[in-house]
């Protein structure tokens, strides 16, 4: 019998196999970020060394300013603290760091690929959920907790039981005006959050293939909101394509790419199939990635959920986001716009938002935080700051900012916010905040309309 | 790490589906070190109101279920972020068991390496027990470790499954680094065969 992807990537790493499913599986690339210092204190604690400095790459990204580059000018003394220990633990352990003030800073999730440190066939962690990301790439790439990292650090491996593997096609061409974001929330509205609970989803079918590997980076991240640990992509002459020429990837595509890919007898445990030509331009209404219905739809009603525990998570959602249920979801007006985040801030995504608003001037007030730096000085050079600041804007440096709001800056209680992040969750983007969850081009066309729409 | 054997406990029901991490520990409190001050991050939006004080209605300020040491929780418990610090929040609240028809895939891993035992059964039985120690506040749910065996408040007992490498770790209190670094000789022959290939 053939064998899938997954199992390609996951049988080239055990170093060793238990009789009851659990591998231990070598690491080729571990990411980490200031969240990180746990895991440093915990080696700390116990007098242990980095393993491998040299597979270790950190990323200043979660407690990141948008505004400002040097570490010893961030005002916040605690936010300062954290940065500076993460910068210190890079450097006690000999590791390379992308720092605050570093020109290739950026996001994990997006600078790491950027990089070219993320390859078809590896194996990813980081100590981070949508870590899920760099199977976009054909890597075996999942989140890890702190005592993981710790783990990870001391002896390059991790123990793992294998997933459950779920192929999820996406059958005809995405519309024109729809996009991966679209994808993934309507994958994660179809199976729900708990969908893929502990899998890892193969994402295939020719929506898929179509998409640019920016887009694919995309609908990987959003693979955790379906409950899965891993998404990923087989990597195909676009893979080749984007990845060479980076600095840290090779010069020539590694022939064993090419065997990265399900055969055709492979076996998944579970496959689902959704029609790409569907697709419109969705939108959270509620307080889980599940809860999301198109952009032209309405919020639903308390009495067409499906079962009485999403009846009272419903509830909840409504409650806490100040809807009501039937409300057409275009008549939701919006105190706030955030485009940014490991999901939606790469070049593609700043092209999507600012073609929207070429010309146009934004009703509420919007945040632009670009992945990376380096996406923010591509963003530069094509002239794409100029629109976002015309239209009133704020165009500020590299951040997971208002994704998980660790950096200083809220959305306030109460307030309403569409987002280009991957989670709405209750409290997330601060206390009280009510996240609507959208893609680039959706939250521009929002931001200019005050309300929640999709680009026309 | 202390070992986990056996444990009883007064358990506190949480009818909430797909509880979040950043329900369970909000990130602002992430960047402080791990202390005693987890205790009060714990679900800590719903716990308190915006100026700090006890929120009546929220069922773990109330007693007894305010002392409690089992959580007996809905589906999807522990989805979403990796932050290992709603673990840590949790085991600061005094509890060393959640009981749920499913977790969170990150959530369950971080738990077990914490001692804090995620335990799976099935929705029904989850439900049945979450009604149990909801109208007789005070019960306590036992939970064997080495039997895999969680013993109800009417006395009925259901088993459950942990992977046996975790088990056996929590059950001898060891960490699974100590245990890793006594394979470094099949890591280092590892990273030999594949640089020579």
């Amino acid at each position: 019998m053939g064998q899938t992807l997954f199992q390609k990537i996951w049988d080239a790493h055990v170093v060793q196999a238990r009789d009851d499913g659990l591998a231990l599986l070598y690491v080729d690339r571990h990411y980490f970020h200031e969240g990180s210092f746990h895991a440093f204190n915990i080696l700390k604690a116990r007098g242990l060394k980095v393993r491998r400095p040299d597979l270790s790459f950190g990323f200043g990204d979660h407690y990141a300013p948008t505004v400002g580059r040097s570490t010893p000018e961030v005002a916040d003394p605690e936010i300062r603290g954290i940065i500076e220990t993460f910068e210190a633990n890079a450097r006690a352990n000999r590791i390379r760091a992308f720092e605050l003030a570093d020109p290739d800073q950026g996001i994990v999730h997006v600078a790491g690929p950027e990089q070219g440190l993320t390859l078809p066939g590896m194996t990813v962690v980081c100590g981070d959920s949508h870590t899920s990301t760099h199977g976009a790439l054909g890597a075996l790439a999942f989140g890890i907790g702190a005592s993981e990292v710790a783990h990870v650090l001391a002896t390059q491996t991790i123990w793992q039981s294998p997933p459950k593997q779920i192929r999820c096609h996406f059958e005809g061409a995405l519309p024109a005006g729809s996009t991966a974001k679209d994808m993934a929330l309507a994958l994660i509205a179809q199976i729900g959050t708990g969908g893929g609970l502990g899998g890892a989803i193969e994402f295939a079918g020719p929506a898929v293939r179509a998409l640019s590997i920016e887009a694919r980076l995309t609908l990987c991240n959003m693979a955790i909101e379906a409950g899965a640990r891993t998404g990923m992509v087989a990597p195909d002459a676009t893979t080749a394509a984007w990845l060479i020429g980076r600095p840290y990837a090779p010069a020539e595509p590694d022939p064993a790419w090419s065997r990265l890919f399900s055969d055709p007898d492979a076996r998944f445990d579970s496959e689902v199939t959704l029609d790409a030509t569907q697709i419109r331009p969705m939108a959270t209404w509620g307080t889980s990635p599940e809860e999301a219905v198109p952009l032209s739809g309405r919020v639903p009603r308390l009495d067409e959920a499906p079962d009485e525990a999403r009846q009272k998570a419903w509830a909840r959602s409504l409650d806490y986001m100040g809807l009501r249920g039937g409300e057409e979801m275009a008549d939701v007006a919006l105190d706030r716009v955030f485009l940014g985040s490991c999901t939606n801030a790469r070049i593609e995504d700043l092209r999507d938002a600012a073609a929207v608003l070429r010309g146009k001037r934004i009703a509420v007030p919007m945040l632009v935080s670009p992945g990376s730096s380096r996406v923010k000085r591509a963003a530069e050079a094509e002239g794409l700051d100029r629109i976002f600041k015309e239209a009133g804007a704020r165009w500020e440096e590299s951040s997971c900012a208002l994704c998980v709001s660790m950096h200083g800056e809220v959305v306030g209680e109460g307030e309403r916010c569409a987002s280009t992040s991957n989670r709405n969750f209750a409290g997330r983007q601060g206390r009280g905040a009510r996240t609507h969850l959208v893609s680039p081009a959706s939250a521009a066309a929002s931001a200019v309309a005050g309300r929640l729409v999709g680009a026309a | 790490m202390e070992p986990f054997t056996r444990y009883t406990a007064i358990a506190a029901p949480f009818d909430q589906a797909n509880v979040d991490t950043d329900q369970i520990m909000p990130a602002r409190f992430m960047r402080r070190p791990r202390d005693e001050r987890y205790a009060t991050y714990g679900f800590h939006d719903q716990r308190f109101t915006p100026d700090g004080a006890k929120r009546p209605d929220f069922i773990l300020n109330q007693p007894p279920f305010d002392t409690a040491g089992i959580l007996v929780a809905g589906r999807n418990f522990g989805v979403g972020s990796s932050r290992e610090a709603a673990v840590y929040a949790l085991a600061a609240m005094g509890f060393r068991c959640v009981v749920a028809a499913s977790f969170g895939d990150i959530f369950f891993s971080n738990a077990l390496k914490n001692g804090l035992l995620p335990v799976r059964l099935l929705e029904s039985t989850v439900n049945g027990l979450r009604q149990a120690v909801a109208t007789a506040p005070g019960t306590t749910i036992s939970v064997d470790l080495e039997r895999q065996e969680l013993t109800a408040p009417d006395g009925s007992t259901h088993q459950f499954t942990v992977p046996g490498f975790a088990r056996d770790c929590l059950l001898r209190g060891l960490d699974e680094i100590g245990l890793t670094m006594t394979l470094e000789p099949e890591i280092a022959a590892f990273e030999a065969r594949r640089a020579g290939g």
